[in-house]
């Protein structure tokens, strides 16, 4: 069985080491074979851009080498896909290339968006990408004082990312000397400061306490860099002095171009995560339409879901597990606490207070993360 | 009959039923109908108010079998 991996991010990465350990024999014995398709040959590890925001990381510390990562047997080029010919069970890739699969996964991950937003490119820091994370650190060590405000917008990569710069940048200005001399203000699009309502009951009063002013049911309509404005759809106007986006995302435009769902995601089974009227295509990450967190852990668990099913149909022809939905969140609350939310389709999330032993659990798993995309872990 | 999109958001915690729906509106054309299935009750308060504020329509909620449906109107 021929199976093809399109994509080499987290998902596609964990997937393709979990399998090929699964199926060690039939790799040997030429019954089965996995290809990885990538866009890079290099690895990032995206949670790390937030502490690289704030001077915690070195861009160093985001990368490896993708080859380095992958089982021996896993056939890995740096050939990314320009065409999808579901019927004929091949893509085409950017060199010319042609491959044909028995079973197809696509973890093409997503890509931001915050063009979307008139004005906001050009009057907000971001840290999305390595480029955007060193440049808002950068303008961090120059600012001296000033309403900072957190702008969401949506849909976005990483839900607990918009509360974790909040409290990490509260902490970066109070290490500053700057506690008195900057106030924090945080948006959030719907009528409470986090989606997960428990989250939420837990947030909103930590930024009560910390002083960090927060407006509910905001939705970015524009940025106005000339008078430092910015606007909801729901009629707020909030003046800023440093404004921190979390951008809009999509799927990869290649998705698109190629038919595979509206803005790059693609419609997915949620819970045998294969895509919507093809039995041999199945998607991971962020590339699925599925109306749950896009986050690592869920291309984790997504992964190992589709690592024990793709390895059950080489070996008995059927799948085994269904995905339950499965999400866990690390949640940091400041430089020195954590907490987690974990929840899957049927129970939501009950987070603890934070404490310095999650913070401590959560820098620990930034380097423990290659092990887990190593599919160990 | 106005186009009507359905935005499944049963058993979704995070990003949420409401979230799903503002996603899909900026999708759609005005007079688009779209309703949204939550297993969350919340939804059922949350939704007509967030139309309120911004200006769309609440065509009605419905429960069936623990099934929230709500259906908005994108008016502007």
């Amino acid at each position: 069985m021929r199976v093809l991996i399109v994509g080499g991010g987290m998902g596609g990465t964990i997937l393709a080491n979990n399998l090929a350990r699964r199926i060690t024999n039939e790799l040997k014995t030429g019954k089965a074979r996995i290809t990885m398709l990538s866009a890079s040959d290099k690895h990032m590890y995206q949670p790390g851009l937030l502490y690289l925001a704030v001077g915690r990381m070195t861009p160093d510390e985001l990368y490896r080498d993708q080859a380095s990562l992958l089982e021996p047997g896993i056939n890995f080029h740096v050939d990314p896909v320009e065409e999808f010919h579901l019927d004929k069970n091949s893509v085409k890739t950017k060199s010319g290339k042609t491959h044909e699969y028995d079973v197809m996964v696509i973890a093409t991950g997503s890509r931001m968006f915050p063009e979307g937003v008139p004005g906001m490119v050009e009057n907000s820091e971001t840290f999305y990408t390595e480029e955007t994370a060193l440049k808002m650190f950068k303008r961090l060590q120059t600012f001296e004082g000033g309403k900072v405000v957190i702008a969401v917008g949506i849909p976005h990569k990483c839900p607990m990312a918009p509360l974790e710069i909040t409290f990490m940048l509260q902490d970066y200005f109070k290490d500053r000397g700057l506690a008195d001399k900057v106030q924090m203000h945080y948006t959030y699009p719907i009528g409470r400061v986090h989606s997960l309502e428990n989250v939420a009951k837990w947030a909103a009063p930590e930024m009560d306490r910390l002083g960090i002013k927060y407006d509910t049911f905001f939705n970015i309509k524009e940025v106005d860099g000339a008078k430092k404005v910015l606007r909801s759809e729901e009629g707020v106007d909030i003046n800023y002095d440093l404004l921190i986006n979390i951008p809009a995302h999509k799927g990869m435009e290649v998705l698109e171009k190629n038919g595979l769902g509206q803005n790059g995601w693609v419609p997915t089974n949620r819970t045998k995560l294969n895509m919507e009227g093809r039995t041999n295509v199945f998607v991971c990450g962020d590339t699925t339409n599925i109306p749950i967190s896009k986050a690592g852990s869920t291309a984790h668990f997504e992964a190992d879901v589709l690592g024990e099913n793709i390895a059950a149909m080489i070996k008995m022809g059927t799948t085994v597990r269904e995905y339950d939905g499965k999400v866990f969140c690390f949640v940091e609350a400041g430089k020195d606490r954590a907490t987690y939310a974990m929840f899957d389709y049927q129970n939501p999330p009950d987070p603890k207070a934070p404490t310095k032993a999650v913070h401590w659990f959560k820098m620990a798993y930034n380097k423990l993360y290659w092990i887990s995309a190593r599919g160990l872990l | 009959m106005a186009n009507r999109k359905i935005v499944d958001g049963r058993g979704s915690f995070c990003p949420g039923p409401l979230m799903e729906l503002i996603v899909v509106l900026k999708t759609c054309k005005v007079g688009d109908e779209i309703e949204v299935l939550s297993t969350d009750k919340g939804s059922a308060n949350e939704i007509p108010e967030w139309c309120q504020k911004i200006g769309h329509a609440h065509i009605g909620t419905t429960e069936e079998g623990g099934v929230w449906h709500i259906i908005v109107r994108k008016s502007k």
